[in-house]
């Protein structure tokens, strides 16, 4: 499933952008230091591959409804991590720009989502210890099967903390949980079952191109699976430790780095000019000063807590009223503007 | 269904390559200003609704000086992805604590906060479509090669996205042939799609090779290269300027709220 930028706050946006970017620029150093160079064109078709294979549908068994396949693992499997992890990046690159599958600052999570846990979680943990040169098909089936559930659900849990620490949705951590996993554990399975499916299929198809692109690809035989783990887990340490001041609920992003740049959680507010005197203006009548609403006078400074939500102040008819009118306003001026600039553009080519 | 998505991805393209005062805005100028201006919008807080409105001003610009069809943003901003509604419509009812009064209906925080995803989401959405479609795709990969994303990166999507519509279109043959073979979900599942997919997988490594060996008889050396160069001129700056400007003042005033109040005394 596809995290979307509605559902994100700008830090943990930006967090998982910074683990994507890193993973990113790691696999292609790795793929400079050692590429055959006819795997710039493979990849390239392939990843055009998995965008084709994706537009195909199937029936779920059981369901009824239809799915579509993933990819990540397949990828893993034929390119090895590193050149199958850019191919999934660049797919989702493209997915989130033409059919603005989440966004493009959610794109960084989805490329962490889909693309690490496959590439460097599922393929070296789990399928390639169990899986040699001379494996049974069933031995594969089994292989592809563990590691598409361990992937997806890796990749749901995911999309839940990112939500979580992004506090935009009320779900509570339990119950969206509870909703995440089990649908993914179904996900998991078929995109299992489809890629020992193609696997198989290629080995007694076609053995030779498995044999090709495996002596193409890099580091074929030995991952630094070590190597692997420790810059996982810096980039999880580093990520916690960023992610857990945001979780410490109050300051928003931007409001953060404001506060890093100024030292206060505002903007310095201008002496004179128009900005104190907007400035005064909103304080005294906007509803939502801070951006967030007006907060109760006793709780004034102490650190915004849980009580604050809680001690909830009194509906304002008067207030809301203007709300609603100034967003009226809003609308009708933009709007406005969209219509002048058409018809302003629409006169001078007559043809 | 499978027809339209391709169509789409085609007519993006096309779009893309008109030429209007925003097409001939720098990559790097389009690209950057439509992340900063997806990080100020998402930086609202959970509750925030009015302060969202005036940001709809940059999509109206984008599409009107751009000569992008409305409809078929707003058709592709409808069917994208349900994610954000599907986690969305559980804040109205799990938080029901008052927030406004309209008109004699209790307005609850849930709505408020589902009403701020929804802007939020129609926001973001319709950027990135209008940033590719005003905005060629090897324009935005030079803007990316620029900003220091890796080369082998930017080199895969490039070459990604100029297979796509070939393998698309090979797809949408099997698709077809799928469709008058199988009878209603008969001859859909798992079973055929895995062989199918497979002679697909045969067939895009096939054509690898022959795309190889093609560029090996143009002298290629491992290193991909692109001959369009950009300029950053005194319009692309002052397109910036001007955008860092206005998401600031949209996002640190709510002028929304202001004019709301300035109107109703």
């Amino acid at each position: 499933m596809h995290m979307a930028d509605a559902l994100l706050s700008p830090a943990v946006g930006a967090t998982f952008w910074a683990g994507a970017l890193g993973t990113i620029a790691y696999c292609s150093k790795k793929l400079k230091e050692s590429m055959d160079e006819k795997m710039i064109p493979l990849m390239g078709v392939l990843g055009a591959f998995i965008f084709a294979a994706q537009m195909i549908n199937f029936t779920i068994p059981a369901t009824g409804s239809s799915g579509h396949l993933g990819g990540g693992m397949i990828l893993a499997v034929i390119l090895g991590p590193y050149a199958a992890f850019i191919v999934m990046a660049s797919v989702l690159t493209v997915q989130s720009l033409f059919f603005a599958d989440g966004g493009l600052l959610a794109l960084g999570c989805n490329i962490w989502n889909l693309g690490v846990y496959p590439c460097f979680i599922a393929y070296p943990l789990i399928y390639k210890p169990l899986v040699r040169a001379g494996s049974s098909p069933k031995r594969i089936t089994i292989a592809a099967l563990i590691s598409g559930i361990v992937s997806l659900q890796l990749g749901a849990f995911s999309v839940v903390i990112e939500t979580m620490f992004s506090g935009r949705s009320e779900l509570p951590f339990s119950t969206f949980l509870l909703l995440m996993q089990p649908i993914h554990l179904g996900i998991g399975i078929v995109e299992g079952f489809v890629t020992a499916g193609v696997i198989n299929f290629i080995r007694s198809a076609r053995p030779e191109i498995l044999e090709s692109t495996a002596s193409a690809r890099p580091l074929a035989a030995d991952i630094p699976l070590r190597k692997v783990l420790i810059g996982l887990l810096i980039v999880a340490v580093l990520t916690g430790g960023t992610l857990s001041w945001f979780a410490s609920a109050n300051p928003d992003g931007l409001e953060w780095s404001i506060e890093k740049t100024f030292g206060k959680p505002e903007l310095p507010e201008q002496e004179h000019g128009i900005m104190p005197a907007l400035k005064k203006i909103q304080e005294n009548t906007a509803f939502l000063p801070d951006y967030g609403f007006r907060k109760p006078e006793a709780k004034g400074e102490g650190p915004e807590t849980e009580k604050k939500e809680e001690a909830w102040p009194k509906v304002e008819a008067g207030t809301s009223l203007s709300g609603v009118v100034g967003s009226l306003i809003v609308i009708g001026m933009v709007l406005l503007i969209g219509f002048s600039i058409r018809a302003m553009r629409k006169r001078p080519n007559p043809q | 269904m499978f027809d339209t998505e391709f169509f789409n991805l085609g007519y993006l393209d096309r779009l893309s390559y008109q030429d209007t005062f925003i097409h001939r805005i720098d990559p790097r100028i389009k690209l950057l200003s439509s992340l900063i201006f997806i990080a100020a919008v998402v930086s609202f807080p959970k509750y925030e609704v009015t302060g969202l409105l005036p940001f709809f001003l940059f999509p109206v610009i984008f599409l009107t000086l751009g000569d992008i069809p409305l409809m078929f943003i707003l058709k592709k901003v409808l069917i994208v992805s349900p994610f954000a509604l599907f986690i969305g419509i559980f804040n109205p009812l799990l938080d029901n604590r008052p927030a406004h009064d309209l008109l004699g209906f209790t307005v609850s925080l849930g709505w408020l906060s589902f009403a701020s995803i929804m802007l939020k989401f129609a926001l973001t959405i319709s950027t990135a479509l209008l940033l590719i479609a005003t905005t060629s795709f090897p324009g935005i990969c030079f803007a990316m090669q620029k900003l220091r994303i890796p080369k082998a990166f930017v080199g895969q999507l490039l070459f990604l996205y100029r297979y796509i519509f070939v393998l698309a279109e090979e797809a949408m043959k099997i698709v077809r042939a799928r469709d008058m073979r199988s009878f209603g979900r008969r001859g859909k599942g798992i079973k055929h799609f895995v062989p199918l997919i497979g002679v697909l997988f045969m067939r895009t490594v096939d054509r690898a090779e022959r795309v190889y060996h093609a560029m090996l008889a143009r002298s290629f050396r491992g290193k991909l290269y692109s001959t369009k160069a950009y300029a950053l001129t005194m319009a692309d700056m002052l397109f910036i300027f001007v955008s860092i400007c206005l998401i600031l003042l949209f996002r640190v005033i709510n002028l929304t709220a202001l004019i709301g109040s300035w109107t109703t005394g």
